[in-house]
């Protein structure tokens, strides 16, 4: 995908869009909890990827989670310039950190394993306890609270993850969507 | 937010982990429960006492807890623990924040607008060294927006029963299938457009010689149809590669001839016929889920409005030699000039067309104009995909009505299975 991207395929853009743009689209919306502001959010990361295709570096992870990065970095600073001036510089910080951590275990729960995340869903959500949900998946009590530890124990790293500094430098805050 | 550890805290930052005895249960515990292992001096044989729950088990038991989905004497028990072990306390306040981190899924739908947008913003700043060609982008994009509509669809939604409709044999046609059989007969008929480009025909070696209709008949009754949403990514993946195949390929790609059976379009004209049909079924299902569908873009449902206003002169000569038309008023030659019908159509992507009447070789003329016909886009795309009868057409009409009879007919006449 990078290449064909890098060589100028309007095809492959497409392709990366039809691919992402719900997960940028919906991370945005959670940083900024506007959908007019996910929409720019969403031109922009695209804008940015299609004009660098060269910045991915797939020894840093999948391009799903850079993806996923570049847009948590310039949601989370347009949450700073739109917040600016509207509280103290805690609270600002405040919300940035929950930002992020909300961004985060988006991301996390849309890219763990689907037993985890089913399990997690039924335990959550339809608010079924781990036999029943042990007795929905069809699996045993045993894995029923294996998988409800070890989802939460994968969504909770997103609140130990270092703040800001998870984008590597050049496309996460501060350095992306800054000139350079 | 709703969930049952309302009582966290959903920041899910900087809770002290200080003693651990003080950490509340996510849902109030019983008081009078007694704490496990219950005192028993003599059990009786046929009632002995469960053990204590072992530390494994206690620890297991830590994501449920956190959830609130265990039974009351299991969260007693834990929490028992918790004071007296400090390992599972920090844990357990660890994973009862991140339960305050799950959010419900939103299903915000992403605006149908917005994928062409963005796209046209990113070819903006950087012009594409390889375009797709502008009469394949109808089909890339209604394919996606398809796409987008299936993207939440569960079980119950892929088996929802659909009817595709069509005019044939003088009549208004259907038949029942489902949503995922009407995907299978998208991808089934893309598959002549793949085949023509060289590309594998998704129903392999075996597929049937002969139109749509067989093809897709086939299709349903083979097991390589899967009746869920599986049948959703080969379908998609064959779109983009089609997208990709004819991006890369020479200009006079677009005149190669795909083979529908009982006629053939070049291959531009097939990516647009594509992009109508998807649009057409995409509605049909969006109506059997009861969602609401946009039609396409001004500009490319103006390309599709062209296309059919252009088939329909060979469309009219076939019903006639079928006798189901009124006959040529006379011989037309090739290129000259000819009885010729108005087509108005309005609304987004509407214009003017002129339709030659007497043969598909003549040349249309204003000149010689015997009758127009005036129609909304959209009922006439209905009409051309055999929605609604030419009969019930509304369309405001004047001048000669055997023609405009015809011509109405010769549109529902476009439609198929």
């Amino acid at each position: 995908m990078q290449q064909r991207l890098a060589r100028g395929e309007a095809a492959a853009l497409g392709e990366l869009y039809d691919r992402f743009a719900s997960l940028v689209h919906s991370l945005a919306h959670r940083v900024l909890g506007d959908e007019t502001a996910a929409d720019r959010i969403t031109r922009e990361v695209f804008g940015y990827i299609w004009e660098n295709p060269d910045a991915y570096d797939p020894k840093q992870g999948s391009l799903r989670s850079w993806v996923a990065r570049i847009t948590q970095g310039q949601a989370v600073a347009r949450l700073r310039q739109a917040e600016l001036g509207r509280g103290s510089r805690e609270e600002l910080e405040q919300k940035v950190r929950s930002a992020n951590a909300a961004a985060r275990a988006d991301y996390i729960v849309t890219s763990m394993p689907a037993p985890l995340r089913s399990a997690l869903e039924l335990a959550y959500f339809k608010r079924r306890d781990y036999r029943q949900a042990a007795a929905d998946l069809k699996i045993s009590e045993d894995e029923a609270r294996r998988r409800l530890r070890l989802g939460l124990q994968l969504l909770s790293t997103a609140n130990a993850l270092p703040r800001e500094d998870t984008a590597p430098p050049g496309y996460g805050p501060p350095g992306y969507g800054t000139p350079r | 937010m709703t969930g049952p550890a309302e009582d966290a805290p959903d920041d899910g930052y900087e809770r002290p982990v200080g003693g651990a005895a003080r950490i509340p249960g996510p849902r109030g515990a019983a008081d009078d429960l007694h704490p496990l292992p219950v005192p028993r001096p003599v059990p009786a044989p046929q009632d002995v006492p469960e053990p204590p729950p072992t530390h494994a088990v206690l620890k297991s038991l830590l994501g449920a807890w956190a959830l609130a989905a265990c039974s009351a004497e299991e969260t007693q028990a834990v929490e028992d623990h918790l004071t007296e072990c400090a390992p599972c306390a920090e844990e357990a306040l660890r994973l009862r924040d991140a339960v305050g981190l799950l959010h419900p899924e939103e299903s915000l739908d992403l605006k149908p607008l917005l994928r062409s947008r963005v796209l046209e913003d990113c070819l903006g700043k950087r012009p594409a060294r390889i375009p797709v060609p502008a009469w394949a982008t109808p089909y890339d994009t209604e394919t996606a927006r398809l796409d987008a509509l299936l993207r939440d669809f569960g079980d119950a939604e892929w088996h929802t029963p659909v009817q595709l409709k069509w005019f044939g044999d003088e009549r208004r046609r259907s038949r029942d299938t489902t949503v995922a059989g009407v995907i299978g007969h998208l991808l089934t008929v893309d598959g002549l457009v793949a085949t023509a480009l060289g590309l594998d025909d998704p129903l392999g070696a075996q597929a049937p010689a002969g139109g749509t209709t067989r093809r897709t008949e086939f299709f349903w009754d083979s097991d390589r149809h899967p009746a869920t949403g599986q049948v959703r990514e080969p379908w998609r993946e064959q779109g983009h590669t089609l997208v990709r195949t004819v991006s890369f390929a020479g200009h006079g790609v677009a005149e190669l001839a795909v083979d529908y059976g009982s006629f053939a379009l070049p291959l531009g004209d097939a990516f647009l016929e594509r992009a109508f049909e998807c649009w057409v079924h995409a509605w049909d299902i969006a109506e059997a889920v009861d969602y609401p569908y946009d039609p396409p873009s001004g500009p490319h449902l103006h390309r599709m409005i062209d296309l059919a206003a252009r088939l329909l002169p060979a469309a009219l000569a076939e019903r006639r030699r079928a006798g189901l038309a009124g006959p040529a008023r006379g011989l037309v030659a090739a290129g000259a000039p000819g009885r010729t019908l108005h087509l108005e159509i309005e609304g987004a992507g509407g214009g003017g067309w002129d339709i030659a009447l007497d043969s598909p070789a003549a040349k249309p003329s204003s000149d010689h104009t015997v009758a127009e016909i005036a129609l909304d886009g959209l009922e006439f795309c209905q009409l051309a995909a055999g929605h609604i009868s030419p009969e019930d057409a509304a369309a405001g009409q004047h001048g000669d009505r055997e023609a405009i009879r015809d011509v109405l007919f010769a549109a529902a006449s476009l439609s198929r299975l």
